[in-house]
């Protein structure tokens, strides 16, 4: 009797499931962290030296643990505290946060690059604060940092392969599983790699383009 | 929260284990670092070579290790290769990949190094009698390093960080370590904040370290 079946068509929408999962949740982690990541970069850029460097120490705790051991540590922490949650959901919070932590920086020096004269002028002509910063800072300075801004995003996509430890199932899990029925490892493997590419490689030809182009 | 005790004597009990796997990952990080290093500066030779085939081999190998997952590397290096009867261990697998990226990374880093100093100061420095060998060493390579400096640390953070993928195929490194220890003892919450702290102290002192070293050797010039 063979146990192993072979790959067939069939798989083919379980493998579907897992793109949908991977680029759901990676669109919300990017979506979730750039928001918080622009208001945090705002509140850096804007705040004197004692916020900073609080805001600067706790943000730099969540990027210097990595994503895997603050999956698993949130996990279990939510677990014992008495509230399990799906893990679609503790996957979301933490890559979320990990993204905010890369974001807000990425937008602090967006709102840092825009010069002081150009808000002064703004203002006098008769703009309020919040309008500066509607209409000047927030254009002027997302648009220099576009090209990192693709960066993160990128790096995002590919993190949100570590989800699949705490049992989401994205692309790189659901392929985990087909190997495990079909022992091909090496044909399944290389289609999520492609998968990933093919996500991957426009956007940061796209990413070097703009960069260029901001250049001249 | 109630009724959740901690027990941080299993942890303690643990620590000389901890610390030998938190040495493992330093280790693969230099490891795949110092390799990488190298194989970074002909891959970017290769993607600034005339030659096509070159130029293609250097330029498939930087886009590969820059599009997808370290995650899916790490697979491709521990499963994928055994389609083929190659068969590696846990250390190996993880070692190679990281090599792979990095020396993807790099290899960009260094050209865009290479490519910031602008091509009239190696005429500058010919027309006052230098040869090739002082251009290099004393006006190219100097600012070429400084320029480079902060994204090989960074670089080598991220390899300390991303080491602990190890935990997905059994290596013993920090993570992998922590894993095998808390099955022992379920007390998975301690374990993991211990290793996340220990993450956090390491990155801190390579980056601390990163810094003494370009304050002495660029004598705070760094860009």
């Amino acid at each position: 009797m063979n146990l192993f079946t072979p790959l067939s068509w069939n798989d083919t929408g379980f493998i579907l499931t897992g793109i949908l999962n991977t680029v759901y949740i990676s669109v919300i982690a990017i979506v979730v962290g750039s928001l918080l990541g622009l208001l945090i970069g705002f509140i850096r850029a804007e705040s004197n030296k004692t916020v900073n460097v609080c805001l600067g120490a706790i943000l730099d705790i969540l990027r210097s643990v990595p994503l895997i051991i603050q999956l698993i540590l949130f996990s279990t922490f939510i677990g014992v505290m008495g509230f399990p949650l799906p893990p679609f959901v503790t996957g979301s919070i933490i890559l979320s946060l990990y993204t905010m932590a890369f974001m807000s920086e990425v937008f602090r020096s967006g709102f840092n690059s825009v010069p002081t004269p150009m808000i002064k002028a703004a203002r006098s002509l008769g703009m309020n604060y919040l309008q500066t910063v509607r209409y000047i800072r927030i254009p002027i300075g997302m648009r220099a940092v576009f090209p990192s801004w693709i960066g993160v995003a990128l790096s995002v996509i590919k993190d949100s392969a570590l989800v699949s430890v705490i049992g989401y199932m994205e692309l790189l899990r659901t392929a985990e599983q087909l190997i495990s029925r079909t022992q091909q490892p090496l044909m399944i493997l290389i289609g999520v790699g492609l998968f990933y590419f093919m996500i991957s490689y426009p956007l940061s030809r796209y990413g070097k383009y703009i960069e260029r182009k901001m250049e001249i | 929260m109630d009724n959740y005790e901690f027990h941080w004597n299993v942890v303690f009990d643990a620590f000389p284990q901890l610390l030998t796997g938190a040495f493992t990952t330093v280790h693969v990080s230099v490891l795949s670092m110092l390799v990488g290093i190298i194989i970074a500066v002909l891959l970017a030779l290769g993607k600034m070579s005339e030659t096509k085939v070159f130029y293609h081999i250097a330029n498939i190998w930087i886009e590969i290790a820059r599009n997808t997952p370290a995650l899916f590397l790490i697979y491709m290096a521990y499963f994928g290769l055994g389609a083929y009867g190659i068969h590696l261990s846990p250390y190996v697998s993880v070692f190679s990949a990281l090599v792979f990226i990095n020396a993807g990374y790099l290899a960009e880093t260094f050209r865009g190094g290479f490519q910031s100093i602008p091509k009239t100061q190696y005429s500058a420095a010919k027309s006052l009698g230098m040869n090739s060998v002082k251009v290099y060493r004393y006006i190219i390579l100097p600012q070429m390093f400084r320029r480079i400096y902060h994204p090989m640390t960074n670089q080598f953070v991220w390899s300390i960080l991303m080491s602990s993928l190890g935990i997905l195929v059994g290596m013993n490194e920090l993570s992998g370590e922590t894993q095998r220890l808390q099955s022992t003892s379920f007390r998975t919450l301690e374990f993991f904040m211990v290793a996340a702290v220990m993450y956090y102290v390491i990155t801190k002192l390579v980056l601390l370290a990163a810094d003494l070293i370009a304050k002495k050797v660029f004598k705070g010039e760094i860009s």
